[in-house]
């Protein structure tokens, strides 16, 4: 299940972070490697937990790692048409 | 390009090979054994109890077995890290197996008191246990694998 609308910049901060290795990050943050390739591949959203833990480590705020667009995300689409229908003419 | 196997993915095909191997070797055995099974036999609920309960512990057995062996085959030919926690990924994959695994072996225990609702034999009772149980091991290692490789 691949997101559009959150995505991450963990694979740029890693290499910022002196190419910090996907096993380093997961022993830092206490999960696995596999866990790490999931989310920066898309395939996995950390919990909020995990995500400030993440940020942490980078020295960073939630903002700068991760990213989410509020346009592309299709349950704010959903309940945007479904506002639209009941309107009245 | 095709991503090679995770750990916990080869772990899951080991599981399912594991639960088939139990599933044609349990059934060999209870045919072997039982080869002249009397209509007497199939309905003494006694019996079936006995047959249901032997499968257990050499289920957990064989699972243990097997899960040894791979760590240490995993350990010598593998330079790959074995996971030694399980995080919250696993657990939500967990989770969402176990749920799918769930409603397969509900349906079977339903499927189990309808056929003595409707009159049939107590063995139909039982087959249909043994095999949604077994259905529920492979239907969940199956549902864990796809939410491994595809994402959850």
């Amino acid at each position: 299940m691949k997101s559009e609308f959150i995505s991450n910049k963990i694979r740029t901060q890693r290499f910022f972070a002196g190419e910090m290795t996907q096993q380093e990050l997961a022993d830092k943050t206490g999960v696995t490697r596999q866990t790490i390739v999931a989310i920066e591949n898309g395939k996995y959203f950390p919990t909020l937990e995990l995500s400030f833990r993440i940020a942490y480590v980078f020295g960073k705020t939630l903002e700068e790692v991760f990213a989410y667009k509020a346009d592309e995300d299709p349950v704010l689409i959903k309940l945007k048409k479904s506002k639209d229908k009941t309107k009245p003419i | 390009m095709k991503e090679p196997l995770t750990f916990q993915e080869k772990q899951i095909l080991v599981s399912l090979f594991n639960t088939l191997i139990i599933l044609v070797a349990y059934s060999y055995y209870l045919h072997s054994k039982y080869a002249a099974f009397t209509d007497q036999m199939l309905n003494d609920l006694q019996f079936l109890g006995k047959a249901f309960l032997m499968l257990i512990p050499i289920t957990i057995v064989v699972q243990v077995v097997f899960l040894i062996i791979f760590h240490i085959v995993v350990r010598i030919i593998s330079s790959e890290k074995i996971p030694e926690i399980t995080d919250e990924r696993d657990k939500l994959i967990e989770l969402k197996s176990i749920r799918i695994s769930h409603w397969v072996f509900i349906s079977g225990f339903f499927m189990a008191m309808g056929s003595q609702a409707l009159g049939m034999k107590p063995f139909v009772m039982f087959l249909a246990l043994i095999i949604s149980g077994f259905l529920a091991g492979i239907v969940s290692d199956i549902a864990k694998f796809i939410y491994y490789r595809k994402g959850v």
